[in-house]
């Protein structure tokens, strides 16, 4: 059947050009849809804020000693809570310490904690939800059940009792509230992930992939993963934000990260109580942790717009 | 052409028989419950339908919505496992076959799908679209290089070949039929099963598809499995036409049988009911206006499945469902008790 | 302009001295888009009476659609903004009239049926309280009164046992019924003008005879003037009295249905008409019309039909046709629509093999 191909000599060069002829061809001329992702991104003024800002703490928990030269850990009790001023930038917190200094070094266990959880959900929730919404069925059912029932507890009560019980070992640390975080948390991205899974599933083009004899993983790894990964990662970075949030809330709550360490929500769960008399104890943390939080759900949902090959025309 | 019974010659008699369908069934269960499901029913999606497809010859599958038709399509390409029946292609039975026997075959059954804005991967290429039959069947690798072997098949579709690093967005609806045609010929498959693949393209553009498909039959010796629901589109292309209503068909006959004497009554309430682009025939039709809608496909009527819709249904149709077989002095198979042509609600020639 | 005005005026199905239901004049359309300014509608005019069908035949990007939903007054604005014209209603401009007024003749006086029955009506709603919330709204009937006159539209619609039927939910209907539910509600406060937006290609063949059959007969009854938007040559050759032949926002042709099916003035009408399959004809290659309409937002700079027409001259993409009469009462927007009109118009280009373009006829091999 194939020399039948040459059979046929035609002028079709010149009608394809012809079909296309116009003004429009140059700009559309093979833009990859990364890169028109990053077209879009780039043109979208909130994207420019986040990133700006989540540059800015980002580099903050890698390389503190750019911010400030100044020990977090050395403390003077007799200058203990002390108004901002010139000297102490954002004053002294109850040990005397300087604060604009934890507040800086306080950046990189809360971002820590937030990039490490959301990438283990993450993990978690592609591979969960890219099952259930596959393989449809009992497997499908099994799943989604046991997500409802994790859904179902509340994530600061589950944290809480997970938290105490593992505070009889005197593990705390970073890896250890990460842990309990992914472990209460990653219900809410599987959902998203089933059902953004389950939107493609029944496409043409995957009923076409198997036409031509495709296996599953194939399928899932050319057809379905590319075309439902957009919302997921987009809800990951918001996410990211999110997670912040809850260290720090569990933190406040005496069961996260413990002193010595140095977090925005330890710093929080100490300023409590001297609000009235210290109110920038609580300021300056609260500023870091929404400006944080803020950063990313923006972010989030910029690139969520921007993955979505339906928002092009 | 005189509008008599024409007893023309099958001009596809002598040719091999490449797809033969027997008695398929596919019914869908209707479930309750989320975790422990149980069956409360089926929908009787196609319940029997048998016929057979010859080297090079079209055959039309037309129907209204619910009729089955895609279902069909789909258990001829093994996307949905068939209840009971048989497909045989070439004499090898479709239905059995497995790993890599199947994939074997799967490279000679290809489809061309409705929706060219869904069949495509949005984020593939054209290049990698097209090309992906070769990735899966790497034992089917062009000589000439897989990129160079995209462009061929790119220029024989009538699209340009400098665009194979496009993507799906970048076409209109017209272009992506195309390319979804392009990926269905690059394993040089024998047979197409169409599944209304013009009904969302707009008019103009319809002809060309339809050329195009016409064009690369001619070419390549293809059989068609043409689904639609547009009649004239299907009498156009079809050598032979099958009308299915309710998961069976009705009418099975070449396309002047069908179109210049219908002897289902369904048949030929469909014929009459199809709107002429001609404003001097206005009220020159007989038309038969058919009452209700198509029952309910998961508890269809006892006996004839249309005798519900039916104005010739006597006592026997509610008892004895009808054999698809010719009978009296037609010669198309046509499921009814009471089969008969009625040549005045055929579209006239002018 | 003025000419269409004189023009439609002698069209057949009007009534001269009858003052026009509904006027369109000169009426443009953009949207503004990333890709720049789409003009989806250049320039409209049509005039409509009672009693009359309009046909506005077009493909998808016609601008078909967005005329239907301008003369509504549903337009999403922005994208959409109207650039000029007027839409008179018994002479009344609607377009600076007040939203109050507007929204009284609206759904009242000028009602529209959409494609998509589903989409369209409410779906936790029974049908019956959905048609009845018109008398009540628009009426200010007592809820009992409407509940009555909800059943007789539905009864006269053809919905059987519609008593019964009146506190099912729209999902509950057939296509089909769900679209005579729409008709019913389109028709209850008993309109002048009844837009109908691709009524039955949502349906199949034998319920879409039904639902055409049915909306003649309120037309006449109610002696409504009715326009048909729809790209389904068959329907418009059963029921339109005229037709406007849209395409890239423009009317490319006017005339009544006889003229335009029997003959053509542009090539674009022409091309649609031969490049249809026909239930009446079997086999044989179509005459298909080669290429894709062209991008709204990079319309060519001449007649936007030029690059896929088999007549197109340098005259053609350089300089735009206006909308002229060619016959009595029978309009067209082509630099050659005589000799097209007449049969005689000269081939410049053919069809390429693919169908995909258009090369010049000078390249073709003596036959």
């Amino acid at each position: 059947m194939s020399e039948m191909h040459k059979a046929e000599a035609r002028t079709a060069p010149i009608d394809s050009q012809l079909e296309t002829s116009g003004k429009s061809e140059q700009k559309t001329e093979e833009a990859s849809l990364l890169a028109d992702a990053w077209r879009s991104l780039r043109r979208n003024p909130w994207f420019i804020v986040s990133a700006v800002l989540l540059l800015i703490f980002l580099t903050m928990a890698v390389f503190p000693q750019l911010f400030t030269n100044t020990d977090p850990r050395e403390c003077l009790l007799s200058r203990s809570r002390q108004d901002p001023s010139g000297e102490f930038w954002f004053g002294t917190d109850v040990q005397g310490c300087d604060y604009y200094s934890r507040v800086i070094h306080g950046a990189r266990n809360s971002i820590a904690i937030g990039f490490i959880v959301a990438i283990g959900t993450f993990i978690v929730a592609v591979l969960l939800g890219l099952v259930a919404g596959y393989s449809g069925g009992w497997v499908d059912a099994l799943i989604s059940r046991i997500t409802d029932m994790v859904f179902a507890v509340p994530y600061i009560l589950g944290a809480l009792v997970l938290l105490n019980a593992l505070q009889a070992f005197q593990a705390q640390g970073v890896r250890e509230v990460s842990f309990v975080l992914i472990i209460f948390m990653w219900p809410t991205m599987t959902r998203l992930m089933r059902g953004s899974v389950i939107s493609v599933v029944n496409s043409d083009f995957v009923m076409a992939a198997r036409a031509l004899g495709a296996g599953p993983i194939t399928i899932m790894r050319r057809h379905i993963l590319p075309n439902s990964l957009g919302p997921v990662i987009g809800y990951a970075t918001v996410f990211t934000g999110i997670i912040i949030g809850a260290e720090a809330v569990l933190t406040f709550l005496g069961v996260g990260l413990q002193l010595p360490a140095i977090s925005w929500g330890l710093q929080l769960s100490d300023a409590r109580q001297y609000l009235q008399t210290s109110p920038h104890l609580l300021l300056f943390p609260v500023i870091f942790v929404g400006l944080t939080v803020f950063a990313f759900m923006t972010m989030g949902d910029a690139v969520r717009d921007a993955l979505d090959p339906k928002s092009k025309k | 052409m005189s509008l008599s019974v024409p007893a023309a010659a099958d001009p596809f008699a002598d040719k091999k028989s490449v797809l033969q369908v027997d008695g398929l069934v596919k019914h869908f269960p209707i479930t309750q419950g989320i975790v422990f499901q149980r069956k409360v029913g089926a929908v009787k999606a196609v319940d029997g339908v048998s016929f057979n497809l010859r080297e090079g010859e079209t055959l039309g599958i037309v129907g209204e919505s619910g009729c089955g038709k895609s279902t069909l399509a789909k258990l001829l390409m093994r996307l949905e496992e068939p209840d009971a029946g048989s497909v045989k292609f070439r004499g090898e039975d479709f239905l059995s076959v497995k790993g890599d026997e199947l994939r074997r075959l799967r490279r000679k059954i290809q489809i061309i799908f409705q929706d060219p804005y869904t069949s495509l991967n949005p984020r593939m290429s054209v290049g990698d679209i097209i090309a992906e039959p070769f990735k899966l069947h790497p034992e089917e690798k062009p000589k000439q290089g897989i990129r160079n072997r995209v462009k061929e098949l790119l220029d024989l579709v009538g699209l340009n070949p400098e665009h194979i690093n496009r993507y799906p967005h970048q076409f209109s609806g017209g272009q992506r039929q195309r390319i979804g045609i392009a990926r269905g010929l690059a394993l040089n498959p024998d047979v197409i099963i169409c599944d209304e693949p013009v009904s969302a393209l707009d008019v103009s553009v319809q002809a060309q598809v339809m050329n195009l498909l016409d064009d690369l039959q001619k070419q390549f010796g293809l059989s068609y499995i043409f689904i639609a629901h547009d009649l004239s589109v299907v009498r156009h292309i079809s050598d032979r036409v099958g009308v299915m209503y309710l998961g069976k068909l009705a009418e099975l006959g070449t396309q002047e049988e069908i179109y210049n004497a219908p002897a289902h009554p369904y048949t030929q309430a469909l014929l009459s009911a199809v709107p002429l682009p001609d404003p001097t025939l206005r009220g020159e039709r007989e038309q038969i206006v058919l009452q209700g809608d198509p029952p309910n496909p998961a508890n269809p009527p006892s006996g004839c499945r249309f005798r519900t819709r039916c104005w010739k249904a006597t006592e026997i149709c509610a008892t004895q469902e009808p054999e698809l077989i010719s009978r009296g002095r037609i010669t198309q198979a046509a499921a009814c008790h009471h089969a008969a042509p009625n040549e005045r609600v055929a579209p006239a020639h002018h | 302009m003025t000419e269409s005005q004189t023009s439609t005026r002698i069209a057949p199905g009007t009534r001269p001295g009858d003052a026009p239901l509904l006027e369109v004049k000169d009426l443009h359309v953009e949207f503004r888009t990333k890709a720049g300014v789409a003009e989806a509608i250049n320039g409209l005019n049509f005039t409509l009476h009672a009693g009359e069908t309009l046909a506005i035949l077009g493909e998808s990007g016609s601008g078909k659609s967005v005329t239907a939903q301008t003369i509504m007054g549903i337009l999403d604005m922005p994208p959409g903004r109207i650039a000029g014209g007027e839409i008179r209603y018994r002479g009344d401009d609607l377009l600076t009239m007040s939203e109050e007024s507007r929204r009284r003749l609206r759904g009242g006086k000028i009602a529209m049926i959409f494609q998509d029955a589903l989409s369209a009506l409410n779906p936790v709603m029974p049908v019956g309280w959905q048609i009845a919330e018109m008398f009540r709204v628009h009426h200010g009937m007592k809820r009992k009164e409407a509940r009555v006159k909800a059943v007789e539209m539905m009864t006269r619609v053809g919905i059987p046992a519609a008593e019964e039927r009146a506190g099912d939910y729209p999902h509950q209907f057939s296509g089909g019924m769900r679209q005579r539910i729409m008709i019913a509600m389109a028709i209850a406060l008993d309109p002048d003008v009844l837009i109908a937006d691709e009524p039955t290609t949502a349906l199949d063949v034998t319920v879409q005879a039904q639902v055409m059959r049915l909306l003649k007969d309120l037309q006449k009854e109610f002696n409504m003037g009715l326009i048909l938007i729809t790209h389904d040559l068959g329907v418009v050759a059963d029921v339109a009295d005229k037709i406007a032949v849209m395409y890239s926002g423009r009317v490319m042709e006017a005339a009544d249905v006889y003229e335009i099916y029997g003959k053509p003035g542009h090539p674009y009408t022409q091309g649609l008409l031969s490049s249809i399959p026909r239930i009446d004809d079997e086999g044989g290659r179509l005459r298909a019309i080669p290429g894709l309409p062209p991008s709204l937002t990079d319309l060519p700079s001449g007649c936007p039909f030029s690059p896929r027409c088999e007549f197109a001259t340098d005259r053609c993409r350089t300089e735009r046709p206006e909308l002229r009469l060619i016959a009595e009462g029978h309009l067209s927007a082509c630099h050659y629509a005589e000799d097209v009109y007449a049969g005689t118009a000269t081939r410049t280009q053919r069809p390429s093999p693919t169908g995909a373009g258009m090369i010049p006829v000078s390249e073709e091999a003596p036959e």
